[in-house]
């Protein structure tokens, strides 16, 4: 069965491309809007990562990453944080609070797509 | 003896000289004599008494002449001339003994003129060196004064206990501007020699800079602390401070006094924010677009056979993209032509100084005991000191709140670039959503509250900051990430080196200030005074007149301070009496669109703080303030003089104890006098006047003076 993947992001030209590029690599794909309805689509799609953008209205990335990070149920969910924000004291904190990634934009889709299987040890 | 007496008592000698020898030589001779011998030496004398009492008369008269003459001369005028000495002496040092008398007399006149006319040499020499003295002190008080008023910054210097000393035009100007509410009318009562510059800057801001600059000091370091401070009315101030050294006991530096310059930068701060919205707009702004493209050209470049319709998406994409960030580009390189550079004043310090900063003020504000664990002493971080620790401590004191803490611990560690400042405290979990209002709501500690919130100190530092557990200790932390700052070393001695000197262009002592706080005991000469005086529509407040104009200058040090004024017409809400025009010369015109009694008597009531009031016939101006106390909720209670009263009290047999009638008493010449400001004025320069000729009537202190008012005949009019 191949991994499901919840691609969080309010900008539908980013989405459009990590869409296209996760599908053709294998995944099942999910997409939410904002945070919140980040949070109800981990509940009922259970991927197995997400592609999280920090800035997001309603809850930002941290927010939600917090948020699943609180319950135990979501310990094995990798998360990956996608961000224009590039300081060092963000990294900083993405990671500290639960973050197995932080990748900041503009990336390289391949090295994302290499970073999101190494994660889902899928390589 | 009077010489008078003396000479009585000269002639009585005289006399008993002429005749004593002779009848005790005839008594002698008498008793020696017999009976027939006795009668014919009677016979004898009786014939030739008249001739020899006419000649004992005569020469008694000669001698008594003789004795006269000697004593005019020698007792008389050497009386007088002790008398015209003593005038030389004190009065008139150029009158001069008139050479009289015997030739011995006019020696000695002539002597004491030659040693008045040496003595008024020297004193003209003195006289001439003191003037050059002050004219050379003058010259460089005015050579300061116009270098501090061509700065372009605002300096205060105050004492230690926040006095203000010395202030610069610039000062004035600019705290003029920025006095809200009330005060603008007063034209920046608040700034002036001798009040307390904690009117103007917070207090415990400024005692947090000079615990920096103590610091600094004690390290060696440049004593110099700069903080941000917001006034009332939501101005941003950057001060920077650094203190007045003065040489102690044992040869040491202490801090006498401090130097404040005053920027005020909320304008450049704003300018600031626009340009940090700037340059966000041009990385943050330009990384997501940029992602966008990659995405899209990197999933053409990777699946060259995708179909048309998905493929002329992915171009739209870069499309829009591409010409969102032309826009954005072109936008912000606009905003960023009229941006200017300014930042919130970070400082070197090591970071184990803040939390010393912060431990001690935990214990003293929240009585809660800290601790450190591992902690890096090396660490230098670019901070703002004060803010950084009112942080910390409003932390402590939530956690306190919400756990009741026993214990507080510190760490400190680093890792790459970035310092780790952790607050550490066992206890249960919290949620994020508490953490959240913590992080965002303004800081409050007890009564004491900042208009920051912890957000605004963390991004102000560039850093960040996000509570975690330690699950297996059973304890959390808040983690403080802050960016390391490469230490200062060089540079730091030498400037030092120099600045210890004291300053070439000035050489007056500043501090010797005294407290001028009111204490009625204190002599007249030591107290801080406001001398006012008002325009009314009429002569009857309780009938309904109105104040129209309150006009009002500051005594400080014994000085009428003629920059430190108060000055402004008030709107009487009442029309204008027309017979009353040519009394205070102000029309319809003038009143209207200036503020009332509500808005102008709260700012005079700041400006007189703390001084003693003074008026011309104050209990007729008491009358309206105290008429006014129900409906602004002010009261003037500070003791009230009476210049009024105390001229009775110097002049009590004068018939007139008019304004204009003791200026001409006490030889004051004034310029014009027409308006309120300029009789406050007249008054208190009639009060400077008054202080010595209270002293001469044993009137020393403020007690003194209104007790000796309060008995005069004039004391019991009212109003």
């Amino acid at each position: 069965m191949s991994h499901k993947i919840l691609i969080v992001d309010d900008e539908p030209n980013i989405v459009i491309s990590l869409e296209f590029l996760m599908k053709k690599e294998g995944f099942q794909i999910a997409v939410a809007g904002d945070g919140e309805e980040a949070l109800a689509k981990v509940a009922s799609f259970a991927p197995d990562l997400l592609l999280l953008d920090v800035m997001m209205p309603k809850k930002s990335g941290f927010e939600v990453c917090e948020a699943l990070r609180a319950d135990p149920a979501n310990s094995a969910l990798k998360i990956v944080m996608l961000t224009a924000k590039g300081r060092e004291t963000e990294v900083a904190k993405g990671l500290a609070i639960g973050a197995d990634a932080y990748v900041t934009k503009p990336f390289s889709t391949k090295d994302l797509v290499v970073r999101v299987k190494e994660l889902l040890g899928a390589a | 003896m009077k010489a008078k007496h003396r000479f009585i008592a000269a002639i009585i000698v005289l006399g008993l000289l002429m005749t004593g020898p002779f009848c005790v030589t005839s008594l002698l001779i008498w008793l020696d004599m017999k009976e027939a011998e006795r009668e014919m030496l009677t016979q004898l004398l009786l014939q030739r008494l008249p001739i020899g009492t006419i000649m004992t008369l005569f020469g008694f008269g000669i001698g008594v002449l003789v004795l006269h003459k000697l004593f005019k001369q020698y007792v008389e005028g050497l009386l007088r001339m002790s008398e015209t000495l003593r005038l030389m002496l004190g009065a008139n040092r150029n009158f001069r003994v008139t050479p009289e008398g015997p030739p011995e007399v006019q020696q000695l006149a002539i002597a004491a003129n030659d040693l008045a006319e040496q003595r008024n040499q020297l004193m003209d020499d003195v006289d001439a060196q003191i003037a050059r003295a002050k004219a050379s002190v003058e010259e460089e008080k005015n050579r300061l004064a116009a270098l501090m008023s061509e700065l372009a910054q605002a300096v205060v210097v105050c004492n230690l206990d926040g006095r203000i000393l010395l202030y610069n035009n610039r000062a004035r100007l600019q705290f003029k501007a920025l006095a809200q509410g009330p005060t603008s009318v007063s034209g920046g009562a608040l700034i002036g020699l001798g009040r307390s510059i904690f009117s103007i800057l917070d207090k415990s801001q400024v005692e947090h800079a000079q615990e920096v600059i103590r610091g600094r000091l004690a390290g060696g370091k440049t004593p110099i602390s700069n903080f941000i401070t917001s006034t009332r009315g939501g101005q941003l101030l950057r001060v920077q401070m650094v203190p007045v050294l003065a040489a102690g006991n044992d040869g040491e530096q202490t801090m006498s006094g401090l130097v404040l310059t005053v920027e005020n930068i909320t304008r450049s701060l704003e300018q600031e924010a626009r340009r940090d919205q700037v340059m966000h707009t041009l990385t943050e702004g330009t990384r997501a677009s940029l992602g966008n493209i990659r995405a899209a050209v990197g999933n053409l470049i990777d699946y060259p056979d995708m179909d048309t319709d998905l493929r002329e998406r992915f171009v739209k994409v870069v499309d829009d993209e591409a010409a969102k960030m032309s826009r954005s580009l072109d936008q912000t390189m606009g905003e960023f032509s009229d941006s200017m550079k300014t930042r919130w004043p970070m400082e070197d310090i090591l970071a184990i100084d803040i939390i010393a900063a912060a431990e001690r003020r935990i214990n003293d504000k929240l009585k809660l005991s800290t601790k450190c664990e591992e902690i890096d002493d090396a660490l230098w971080i670019k901070a703002d000191s004060y803010s950084l620790v009112f942080a910390l401590t409003f932390l402590a004191s939530r956690l306190q709140d919400h756990y009741e803490l026993r214990e507080l611990r510190f760490r400190l560690t680093c890792e790459g670039k970035l310092a780790y400042l952790d607050l550490i405290w066992a206890g249960p979990a919290m949620s994020s959503e508490t953490f959240y209002t913590w992080e965002m709501d303004a800081m409050q500690i007890g009564s004491e509250s900042s208009p920051l919130s912890l957000r605004d100190v963390i991004d102000r530092h560039g850093g960040e900051i996000w509570y975690q557990r330690e699950k297996a200790a059973h304890r959390a932390y808040f983690r403080f990430v802050l960016p390391l700052a490469t230490p200062e070393v060089a540079g730091e001695t030498e400037e030092r080196q120099r600045g210890t000197g004291r300053p070439e262009y000035y050489d007056f002592d500043l501090f010797s200030t005294r407290d001028t706080t009111i204490d009625l005991d204190r002599k007249l000469s030591d107290l801080a005074y406001t001398v006012f005086d008002t325009e009314t529509t009429g002569l009857e407040p309780s009938n309904g007149d109105e104040i129209i104009q309150i006009g009002a200058a500051r005594i400080v040090n014994n000085r009428l301070l003629r920059q430190e004024i108060f000055d402004q017409i008030v709107d009487p809400e009442i029309p204008l009496k027309p017979e009353s025009i040519p009394i205070h010369g102000i029309t319809e015109d003038m009143v209207l669109g200036k503020p009332n009694i509500d808005i102008v008597l709260p700012a005079f009531h700041a400006f007189c703080e703390d001084t003693v009031l003074i008026a011309h016939n104050a209990a007729f101006d008491m009358r309206f303030l105290q008429l006014k106390e129900d409906r602004t909720g002010l009261r003037f209670t500070q003791p009230v003089l009476d210049t009024l009263l105390l001229s009775a009290v110097i002049h009590p047999n004068q018939e007139s104890h008019k304004l204009d009638v003791i200026l001409e008493r006490l030889g004051i010449k004034i310029g014009s006098r027409h308006n309120a400001l300029e009789d406050a004025w007249a008054t208190g320069e009639v009060f400077l006047k008054m202080i010595p000729l209270l002293e001469e009537k044993g009137i020393v202190t403020v007690r003194q003076a209104i007790e000796a008012s309060a008995k005069t005949q004039f004391a019991r009019v009212t109003y």
